[in-house]
């Protein structure tokens, strides 16, 4: 059984003909698998992860046909058994470290909150504990950061910070928001670094959320492509990236600017993201495909088993390569 | 395979330019019309106004006339009141409602005034405080901390006790005890200002200092100052209220609404109308002075950032 | 920290000195015949006018004066009330824990109730709770105080006889002022339900005197507390499966009062202004009353020296809450 099961997950800002921001979809995650999900702003990604969490706020609603961690329907729970959960076996590490932390109690403290909280450690070993974490995340001089505020962390300490919290409570899964996009590129790979041997060390699943496509050639195993709030393609790492089967995915693929080099322009596709009036009946990228048929525009096509990974395409691409 | 062609183009219906582009003040005014307790408070204060201006063709009776064989009567809806004294006569048999009206009267008096008289010293010493930083505005920004050092009403009790009391004196020392905060906000205001472009380009054209101040600078912190006033006026109608409520404002017969007060504490248990009305009235102007003052400032301060 | 408060001492110091001048300046400013004004007397004979000059040092040029003056606050004479021979600063001292009770009660009652009413209409903006926080809010400010004592007075202690009209406690007991605060003091006599007397008394006084400053704190509590609810680290809280209780209260109040604080510094300086109102339509025995009554009779040492001791007292609480602030607001701290 997967650690973590949605199936047709909707999630809607209004009454219940408001257009979804997250729109019918399905993602497995396995005992320490490492997945991406890719998609740009607005395709849903982080909202997703916000409803597993129970972050979403009225007037947003949530409705799945399953919504299931490690054997639990994360639907069905109360607010108090949620959070029994949450923090604890799932955590989340979210963009931006310098506003993520408060900043009227140290960091030591808002490490052992977690601590206190879940694993029920107080005083000396709670603290004993939280200074362990420090390490663990690589923090120079720990000792002396336990008490020190956020604003006297830099951007990547801020963002150590907040994986130690996340990992404190010991999570089977662990959710990281765009971690990097905020932070220096020097950063950027001594926390994602980080974050991969931590996710090794302990078996953790880890879900990254993340618009740069290097980052997932490099640390993930699958990827789920997002568009317009829907899961359009979901495969395995260096095969979804040598043969997409969506269009969505190729043309994200092209768009790199490494792929267009000697070009006089990036490679793009021709209009924007679907908005709230001008939704398709048919597929969602339909307006925007450069292989769309007739029938594309009628119908929405189910994400179905292709050659190399899952996609929701009628006329999937590159499907000779076995 | 066809994507959707635009329609042959048609010539657009000549478009009211007005609509598309209204005037700052037409922008203002739906601005401030959007918040309604704002609308309210200006609609009631038009009411005060009306009753300021016309108050010896508006109100009933002559203020300081006493009715001997009338005195405290009730107001009209209770037993014992008439039509011919609709809100009651005080313990000398005078009107209560032409006395309101008639300290309607004072009270924007002393309201505008004070604002006046400390608003344009205030203006000048935040302009120069904030274009001479050096020297003499640090002294200026002093002088302003020693007067906000005190609470207003207790500098104004202080000042009203050198000066004796009247109405002048309470316009003079409301006006003083309002001048620090004018001058504080011209000043900051003047700063933020004096870092812009604009400013730069004014003293390269080679504006004078007088121009600088006048005409560019200050036009654009109007603003806060406008929103300031406002409220300064209303504290003005409480200050004066609480002067005279302590006998050092205005003093009686003159009706002005905290001296009416003052007089009816002996009252209150024969003749509540006495007590509660004056103040009542103080309270919904003040309000309805705040509200306005509430929508000026959202109406204003989105436009300010937006310019920025 | 310690340079911190070093350095808020230093601001201190030159408004000290200010304050020392506007109120020299104060009584000069008199119209009329400056040994006639100090000595409370009409037409006093020459010889003794000559006197009364050179003991006063009133013939010296103004800045000696103006050194005597400090000098002589430095050693603690501030002169005597021309009614009652006392000195001024003995009068103080006796008056001032009635105004301490009573502005403490206030405060107490405003922030207790405007923390609350502020927290719980921003959990429930737009609800017809929130609405009406506001509403009240924006009345509580927008009303003349003293009148709104009376009301209260007409209603609960006329009307419904739940509260005396005025004064401190019932003339029946006799207590002894051994703090000056009357609910100590009572607790501390054996007289029975003298307490509970006392504090009747208190009751209508501090809603009165605190009703602006609750109409501030609960409008500032709400729009900060706003704020602070839409800020990353809240959404870092509920993720970490904090109690919505601990969320709100550690994580969102704990931020959120800091410029909830600021503002209640600034009340003490409405609150003293209020008390001279709240005490003179109570008959709460304070300095408020003391400085008013002064004024009417002319008792001019007493409202010289008697500004001077409370804008001193105004500057010492704005002194502590800054330093308060800077307790809270770590950044503030770490500033230089």
């Amino acid at each position: 059984m997967s650690l973590l099961q949605i199936n047709n997950l909707n999630v809607r800002f209004g009454d219940a003909n408001a257009v979804p921001v997250v729109d019918g979809l399905d993602l497995t995650v396995e005992a320490g698998e490492i997945l991406a999900i890719v998609g740009e702003s607005g395709s849903g990604k982080s909202v997703t992860m916000m409803a597993l969490m129970g972050l979403i706020d009225a007037p947003g609603r949530i409705t799945a046909d399953a919504l299931t961690f490690d054997g639990t329907d994360m639907l069905k729970l109360s607010g108090r058994q949620r959070r029994k959960v949450v923090g604890k076996d799932i955590a989340m590490v979210f963009q931006d470290p310098m506003t993520a932390l408060n900043p009227s109690y140290t960091v030591g403290y808002q490490i052992e909150e977690v601590l206190r909280q879940h694993l029920g450690l107080k005083g000396k070993a709670a603290r004993q504990r939280a200074l362990e974490l420090l390490k663990k995340v690589e923090i120079p001089a720990a000792e002396s950061r336990l008490d020190a505020y956020p604003h006297q962390l830099s951007g990547g300490m801020s963002q150590r910070v907040a994986i130690a919290m996340a990992i404190a409570g010991e999570p089977k899964l662990l959710i990281a928001d765009e971690p990097t996009t905020a932070l220096d590129v020097t950063i950027q790979a001594q926390i994602m670094e980080l974050l991969v041997n931590l996710q090794k060390e302990r078996n953790m699943a880890l879900i990254l959320i993340t618009h740069d496509l290097a980052v997932v050639a490099e640390t993930a195993r699958r990827v789920c492509v997002m568009y317009a709030g829907q899961a359009v393609e979901v495969g395995q790492v260096p095969e979804l990236f040598d043969v997409p089967a969506h269009p969505y995915s190729e043309a994200l693929l092209a768009a790199i600017p490494e792929h267009s080099i000697g070009a006089e322009r990036l490679a793009t596709l021709p209009g924007i993201v679907p908005g709230r009036y001008d939704r398709p009946a048919g597929c969602l990228l339909s307006p925007r495909c450069p292989y769309v048929q007739d029938n594309c525009r009628h119908q929405r096509p189910p994400l179905d088993p292709q050659a190399n990974s899952l996609a929701r395409c009628f006329y999937p691409l590159n499907q000779e390569v076995a | 395979m066809t994507s959707p062609i635009p329609n042959s183009v048609t010539p657009a219906s000549p478009v009211d330019q007005s609509l598309l582009y209204p005037s700052p003040y037409k922008e203002f005014w739906q601005a401030f019309a959007r918040n309604k307790g704002a609308v309210m408070g200006l609609a009631f204060m038009c009411l005060v106004v009306f009753c300021a201006l016309f108050a010896p063709w508006v109100a009933p009776h002559d203020p300081s006339e006493q009715y001997r064989d009338f005195l405290l009567t009730p107001p009209v809806w209770l037993e014992g009141g008439s039509w011919q004294f609709i809100l009651g006569t005080d313990e000398l048999g005078r009107d209560l409602l032409s006395r309101l009206i008639q300290g309607a009267r004072l009270s924007l008096l002393i309201g505008l005034s004070s604002v006046v008289m400390s608003l344009i010293p205030g203006i000048l010493l935040g302009l120069l405080a904030g274009f001479f930083p050096q020297l003499l505005g640090p002294s200026i920004m002093r002088l302003m901390d020693v007067m906000l050092a005190l609470p207003s009403l207790l500098l104004a009790v202080a000042i009203v006790a050198i000066l004796g009391p009247g109405l002048i004196n309470t316009v003079i020392a409301i006006a003083i005890v309002s001048l620090p905060s004018y001058v504080r906000l011209t000043r900051a205001a003047v700063m933020g200002e004096l870092n812009r472009d604009y400013v730069t380009a004014a003293r390269l054209a080679g504006a004078g200092l007088p121009r600088l101040m006048f005409v560019t600078v200050l036009p654009n912190c109007m603003a806060p100052l406008i929103v300031q006033a406002t409220l300064s006026f209303s504290s003005a109608i409480l200050d004066a209220a609480a002067l005279g409520f302590l006998g050092l404002g205005v003093q009686p017969p003159t009706p002005e609404w905290g001296t009416m007060l003052a007089s009816a504490r002996d009252y209150i248990e024969r003749a509540w109308w006495v007590v509660s009305l004056p103040g009542l009235t103080i309270l919904l102007s003040v309000l309805a002075i705040n509200l306005m003052g509430d929508g000026l400032r959202d109406a204003l301060d989105p436009k300010l950032k937006n310019a920025a | 920290m310690l340079s911190f408060i070093a350095r808020r001492l230093g601001l201190l110091i030159p408004t000290f000195f200010g304050i020392t001048l506007l109120t020299f300046a104060l009584i000069r400013l008199i119209p009329g015949d400056p040994v006639e004004v100090m000595m409370g007397e009409r037409r006093v004979d020459p010889e003794m006018h000559a006197q009364a000059m050179e003991r006063l040092g009133l013939n010296k040029p103004l800045p000696a004066q103006y050194l005597d003056y400090v000098g002589k606050l430095a050693q603690g004479d501030l002169g005597e009330s021309l009614r009652t021979r006392e000195s001024v600063w003995h009068e103080f001292l006796t008056l001032f824990p009635a105004t301490l009770e009573l502005a403490f009660a206030a405060l107490l009652f405003a922030g207790i109730v405007g923390l609350l009413a502020g927290v719980i209409a921003a959990l429930k903006r737009g609800s017809l709770f929130d609405h009406g926080v506001m509403g009240i809010s924006l009345a509580g400010y927008s009303m003349p105080i003293f009148w709104w004592g009376l009301i209260l007075i007409m209603f609960f202690s006329v009307s419904l006889g739940w509260t005396p009209v005025s004064g401190r406690i019932d003339l029946l007991y006799d207590i002894e002022p051994k703090t000056g605060f009357m609910l100590i003091d009572t607790l501390l006599s054996d007289e029975e339900g003298a307490f509970k007397d006392a504090l009747m008394h208190l009751i209508l006084p501090a809603i009165v005197l605190g009703t602006i400053p609750l109409a501030v704190i609960a409008r500032m509590t709400r729009s900060s507390m706003l704020e602070v609810l839409r800020e990353d680290y809240i959404r870092t809280a509920r993720a970490k499966g904090l109690s919505p209780a601990r969320v709100v209260f550690v994580h969102g109040l704990r931020n959120a009062l800091i410029p909830v604080l600021t503002v209640f510094g600034l009340q003490v300086g409405t609150l003293l202004a209020g008390a001279v109102l709240t005490e003179t339509i109570f008959s709460w025995p304070g300095i408020g009353k003391w400085l008013i009554e002064a004024i009417g009779a002319r008792d001019y040492p007493v409202v010289q020296n008697g500004i001077l001791l409370i804008a001193c007292l105004v500057i010492l609480v704005n002194f502590v809450v800054d330093i308060l602030y800077g307790l809270a607001n770590p950044r503030i701290r770490h500033q230089r």
